[in-house]
């Protein structure tokens, strides 16, 4: 991959924090019936295995195999940690359309990451680490795209260098089980399966480590946490 | 309702008293000491109060809601299934007509009354559509083994449930009105029998009975549970149409089957490596680990009086 010159820890964060228009009360009864959907659709059981639903800011990196993980993800949290949890979405699908910039924007208080890099020379984890400035924590799928068969693809290196920037972030494992059942690639009607969501122990980013080191230790603790969850 | 039907929740409910009371001064002799077995015997409890205020409040509100009643277990207990039996990408409208269509159309057979279609639909026209939908995708992958389970998911879950509810349709001579104390009977026989085996097994079992399928089970629970559920289901002759003798008879039959019901149903579990089917039931696991035993009990006995008596 060729990323773009890492800047030492601590330098890629904004001087101030960037102002953000939280969503209003009214956006939030909308998102209501969603994650009541979600819910109520997976029976959704979320296991805190290796850590508790604090108040804490926070990345929850997932394994990404349906349009609706993060959905899924975002309703396994109580409501107070979810109003200042975000999701991190693809802009090249959320900004099509009417309806999808709404939700996402809206609804939802994503943050959208350009993944076509079309502007070459913007920092396309910009908008994640205005986010992280703000407080807020993030839902990263370290995939980056949805995964249609078993396991994990290699993670992008958005995580480490997140991770590398925002030391004081805990970086949360999360297994989504059985979504991609429920909601299979390219079928609509989804089917009442049950789900559940796993919150593994936090990581840190050792002194020095790599990248490479990093990423593949942090898909390892993603795919311990399935074989425990299963 | 009925004199009979009310007679017999107050009976539930003074038996459950009882046991909340148990459990209550158990909990209260461990003095705050750790106890696994008590916390879930208590758990267990208080779920029996649950389930038991469900299906009171549902005969209070009459047919309509204990077809519905059903309906909802059956959706639950078919989604325990079919979560922990793999299945592929192909099987999904398999899937899709197992949930959104067979189910509520068995439950509509009932709502109708139409036994003919009723008793034949899943075991042979589901049968013969599942693993039509199957064929769609083209994916040969383990294509017998996909289709027997998504098959036995509606078996199980769907059509021997569903004869729960089907007793209301059945026509007693002179038991007209009563249909609803069948299931009571049933029900309250078939899981006082899992009770008795559950309590004569911890107080007095040793030898296991079926060590690999099933570890909790012993010969002194089975003997135990099964004779005292049996005698119970006799002394409760006069809400059935059955004599005494009858009555004793049935409640041996259904409770066996509720017994072999457990042990399949456990071996399935084993097999998928599981310790129950799901999580929904505080203390009891999820809804097919409660009604494993109605499951293979309810078609029997709902054949037994079809036969015999209607």
């Amino acid at each position: 991959m060729n990323d773009p010159q890492i800047p030492p820890p601590g330098e890629d964060l904004p001087a101030a924090s960037v102002p953000c228009s939280r969503p209003s009360r009214a956006q939030r009864l909308l998102a209501w019936p969603i994650t009541g959907f979600a819910r109520l659709l997976t029976g959704a059981r979320s296991l805190w295995r290796g850590c508790a639903p604090e108040p804490k800011q926070r990345i929850y990196f997932a394994n990404h195999s349906s349009h609706a993980d993060f959905v899924l993800l975002w309703s396994s949290l109580p409501p107070a940690l979810r109003a200042r949890t975000r999701p991190v979405a693809g802009a090249d699908y959320w900004q099509q359309g009417r309806l999808r910039p709404f939700l996402i924007h809206r609804v939802f208080h994503g943050v959208l990451v350009d993944r076509e890099l079309h502007d070459r020379h913007s920092n396309p984890l910009q908008p994640l680490l205005d986010a992280l400035a703000g407080g807020d924590s993030l839902i990263l799928f370290p995939e980056g795209t949805r995964n249609p068969g078993e396991g994990l693809l290699p993670f992008k290196s958005g995580l480490y260098r997140l991770a590398r920037a925002c030391p004081q972030v805990e970086l949360v494992p999360v297994w989504i089980a059985n979504l991609n059942r429920v909601m299979p690639k390219g079928r609509v009607l989804p089917l009442p399966l049950l789900c559940t969501v796993t919150f593994g122990a936090p990581l840190t980013l050792g002194p020095g480590e790599r990248k490479e080191t990093f990423l593949a230790r942090a898909r390892e603790t993603l795919l311990n946490l399935a074989m425990e969850a299963d | 309702m009925q004199a009979n039907t009310l007679a017999l929740f107050a009976g539930i409910g003074v038996l459950l008293a009882l046991a909340s009371l148990i459990g209550f001064v158990l909990k209260w002799r461990c003095r705050g000491a750790d106890s696994p077995v008590i916390d879930n015997l208590n758990a267990r409890i208080n779920a029996w109060w649950v389930m038991v205020a469900m299906l009171g409040g549902a005969f209070w509100l009459g047919h309509g809601a204990v077809i519905l009643l059903f309906f909802a277990v059956s959706f639950f207990a078919l989604r325990e299934f079919i979560t922990l039996t793999p299945t592929r990408g192909s099987d999904y409208p398999a899937l899709v007509a197992a949930f959104y269509f067979v189910l509520p159309a068995q439950y509509l057979l009932i709502a109708y009354d139409w036994y003919g279609l009723f008793s034949i639909f899943i075991p042979v026209y589901v049968f013969l559509l599942l693993p039509i939908l199957a064929s769609l995708g083209g994916d040969t992958t383990a294509f017998l083994e996909r289709t027997a389970k998504v098959q036995w998911g509606t078996m199980i879950a769907v059509f021997c449930i569903s004869h729960v509810p089907a007793l209301l349709n059945l026509d007693i001579p002179e038991y007209a009105g009563r249909n609803l104390l069948l299931i009571a009977w049933l029900v309250l026989v078939v899981q006082l029998s899992d009770v008795l085996q559950y309590v004569c097994g911890k107080l007095l079992g040793k030898r296991r009975i079926a060590p690999r399928l099933s570890p909790s089970k012993t010969v002194e629970g089975f003997a135990g549970g099964i004779a005292l559920a049996t005698l119970t289901g006799a002394a409760l002759y006069w809400i059935t149409p059955f004599d005494v003798w009858q009555a004793a008879l049935i409640a041996l039959v259904v409770t066996l089957l509720g017994f072999f019901g457990g042990l399949v149903m456990s071996a399935i579990k084993r097999d998928r490596g599981v310790k129950d089917w799901g999580h929904m039931i505080e203390g009891h696991g999820g809804m097919l680990d409660r009604l494993d035993s109605v499951c293979f009990a309810a078609p029997v006995f709902f054949h037994l009086l079809r036969w015999g008596w209607a």
